[in-house]
């Protein structure tokens, strides 16, 4: 048991992955001699050598559509696309072909690639360095989607990912990397499709993921304070969704709020606020509401914190629901 | 000894100049055999071939146009629900096709039936996607042939990845990425050229410039030749007679070699024609001339390989009558697998979406099993 911070447990975790399998290889801009803008792959190519960590040319549908070409060759490519925005000029790849290879080949191509996305607004950047554009992903047959919100989550979803047979669009939120906790490198606090209860409470379920998850723990901290107990649903796994965790929070506390940083319009957070009322119609003491970033492009700094959901916005909501 | 040579590339003499309007260099064509069918030099090519394997050559031509026709035809038919036809690429598509080895791996377009063929893939193999009763679906390590890829240019990617797996491996294979004229226009394709120059990754790509892109002439592609443009990646290009195959198969066997020793990609423009529609959905009179087919119908790889046959004396009237047979056979074989091709069962457009499965797929899977049974228990109901 060691404490690190969220970023070095995601780069022990990708140490581990090239050690223990020599097919794992990572892959993208600055990743190599740099160790990634972030740093999430420092000192892997050092120890791992450069056929193993990989520069590549400055191009998002090269980086995917070669790593495509690697895993059809037996290998496990990790690819960084450096922000959420850049990772557009790899959508045809990752929809068109990585998404549809297994289904195309009836199962004989297998590509366990993960591409890893650092996610998510809060550092006051600029435009294109901020989004969260996890909904398209989930919204694609073929993909999987995880993202996690605390350091040892980092550390084993990442280990997790790695080795599975399937491809994983894993969003890394940024502006939590270098939040710290305990981090336990020996064995696996759950499955990587598993949801986590976050904190226990009775009164009201958030449910949240990424770096929305601690949000919502400073926001339960806050609510206890006048007398509400919150219960929080860390998703972890996006698509598919641990729905058993999530409807069974909701029906022992009979009301739902879904907090994410993304548009609510035609999103992650509206699939999930139709399951609830679907599922749980008879539970509800409220509609399930939805506290997210607005239906625009993704703001300038100065104003970030006002597009962001906050721990007011979300006591409001809580507020809200309560009071139906 | 020869080279990949077409456009006189050499990095070593380039010297900076004041940028000047593009002055495209005439492209040479590397060309063995006439459309008359009469070999010819070339300085940098040669091939050198025993009877029997001139005979086996023709032979694949006549196999992969039959298997051309036999699909066109079940089209028309109603079997088939769309058919890419290669009518006019077959000098292209055999030579490259017979320059693979067993340890080289293949990436196509939808339309490489022939290197398929050479490829050593049953034909019947191909018909499911254009039957809809798959999207290709075959084990593309089965015969180092990948499953068709249907966006323009995806593959070529995929192809130079593939190839700087066999440089982490240790493999001893090359990689040959199949593309047409209007691929040269995508990004993917560019960033395949980039990157398998850097990491000079075992790949020849294989581009069969066809002239059109659906109605689109080359010249709504390039303004330069497209193999020139190789130089600008820093890679050899050349430029071969598509309708040739020997010339072709000289060319892309000297590129496959080049790849394997580690002196990294070629790019490789066949230049060919497409002599029918771009699928059977496409009217071709809309955009261009009868003329220009007519003139094309001249260059024709098959006629041209089978005078060079007879002229020779490699060939007796027997053997291509006996070649006509084979190719009965042949389409009778496709004529009847496709036919066999059944339509899946619904539920299985759940399978294969994924390798670990998913509790979604899993929950939807159930909900349209229990909603189909409910007609097989009205029926019941009715009967009772």
């Amino acid at each position: 048991m060691s404490t690190l911070m969220l970023g070095k447990a995601l780069n022990e975790g990708l140490r581990k992955a090239l050690e223990d399998d020599p097919k794992v290889l990572i892959m993208g801009e600055d990743v190599g001699r740099l160790g990634g803008v972030f740093r999430v792959t420092d000192g892997l190519q050092k120890d791992f050598g450069e056929d193993r960590v990989i520069d590549t040319p400055l191009a998002e549908s090269g980086i995917i559509g070669t790593a495509v070409g690697l895993a059809i060759r037996g290998f496990r490519p990790v690819c960084e696309i450096q922000f959420d925005g850049f990772v557009f000029p790899a959508f045809d790849q990752i929809v068109s072909q990585v998404a549809k290879m297994h289904y195309r080949s009836a199962g004989h191509v297998k590509l366990p690639i993960t591409i890893r996305i650092p996610y998510g607004g809060g550092i006051g950047a600029v435009e294109h360095h901020s989004e969260s554009p996890e909904s398209y992903f989930c919204h694609t047959p073929g993909l999987k989607v995880v993202t996690c919100s605390n350091p040892i989550d980092a550390h084993w979803m990442i280990r997790q990912a790695v080795a599975c047979d399937d491809p994983i669009v894993f969003f890394e939120p940024k502006r939590r990397y270098w939040d710290k906790g305990e981090v336990d490198t020996v064995t696996a606090p759950r499955g990587l499709w598993d949801a986590a209860i976050a904190r226990t409470g009775s009164d009201v379920t958030l449910i949240t993921y990424g770096p929305s998850v601690k949000t919502c723990l400073e926001t339960a901290a806050a609510a206890e304070t006048e007398g509400k107990n919150i219960e929080i649903v860390d998703l972890r796994s996006l698509s598919p969704i641990d729905w058993e965790t999530v409807l069974t929070s909701v029906r022992k506390t009979q009301h739902a709020i879904v907090v994410a940083e993304a548009p609510a319009y035609s999103s992650l957070s509206s699939e999930i606020a139709a399951r609830i009322s679907e599922k749980c119609f008879y539970e509800l003491e409220a509609p399930v509401l939805r506290v997210t970033g607005f239906s625009t492009p993704y703001p300038t700094a100065r104003i970030e914190e006002d597009y962001l959901p906050d721990l007011d916005r979300i006591l409001d909501a809580v507020d809200r629901s309560l009071a139906y | 000894m020869a080279r990949a040579s077409g456009d006189g590339y050499d990095a070593g003499t380039q010297s900076a100049q004041a940028v000047q309007p593009v002055q495209p260099s005439e492209p040479e064509l590397v060309q063995l055999l006439t459309p008359e069918g009469e070999r010819v030099d070339n300085p940098h090519y040669s091939i050198d071939l025993t009877e029997d394997e001139y005979r086996d050559l023709y032979r694949d031509l006549v196999m992969v146009r039959r298997i051309d026709t036999e699909a066109m035809a079940l089209q028309r038919q109603g079997e088939l629900g769309l058919w890419a036809s290669l009518l006019g690429q077959e000098g292209a598509q055999v030579g490259a096709g017979r320059a693979l080895t067993g340890r080289d791996f293949a990436f196509p377009t939808y339309r490489e039936h022939g290197v398929a063929y050479c490829k050593g893939v049953d034909p019947v193999t191909l018909l499911g996607l254009f039957r809809g009763v798959n999207q290709g679906g075959w084990d593309p390590y089965d015969k180092g042939f990948q499953l068709y890829t249907i966006v323009i240019g995806s593959q070529t990617l995929h192809a130079t990845g593939y190839a700087m797996g066999i440089q982490r491996d240790g493999g001893d294979g090359a990689v040959m990425a199949f593309f047409g004229d209007g691929a040269s226009s995508q990004g993917d394709v560019n960033e395949a050229f980039v990157w398998a120059s850097v990491f000079q990754a075992p790949v020849v790509f294989f581009c069969q410039n066809n002239q059109w892109a659906i109605s689109e002439p080359l010249e709504k592609q390039s303004r330069i030749p497209l193999y020139q443009r190789a130089r600008g990646f820093g890679f050899p290009g050349v430029r071969v007679d598509g309708n040739d195959v020997l010339a072709v198969l000289a060319v892309a066997r000297e590129a496959l070699e080049r790849a394997r020793e580690g002196s990294g990609p070629t790019l490789i423009e066949a230049f060919t024609y497409r002599m029918g529609p771009h699928t059977t959905s496409d009217d071709p009179t809309r955009y261009r001339l009868a003329a220009d087919l007519e003139t094309w119908k001249l260059k024709d790889p098959v006629e041209r390989m089978k005078a060079y046959l007879s002229r020779n004396a490699i060939a007796t009237t027997e053997f291509f009558e006996q070649v006509d047979r084979e190719a009965d056979e042949l389409a009778a074989h496709i004529r009847a697998g496709c036919l066999a091709l059944a339509d899946p069962d619904p539920l299985t457009l759940f399978d294969h979406v994924y390798a670990s499965g998913s509790s979604l797929l899993d929950e939807e899977r159930e909900q349209l099993a229990s909603y189909l049974a409910s007609f097989e228990d009205e029926k019941a109901g009715a009967h009772s």
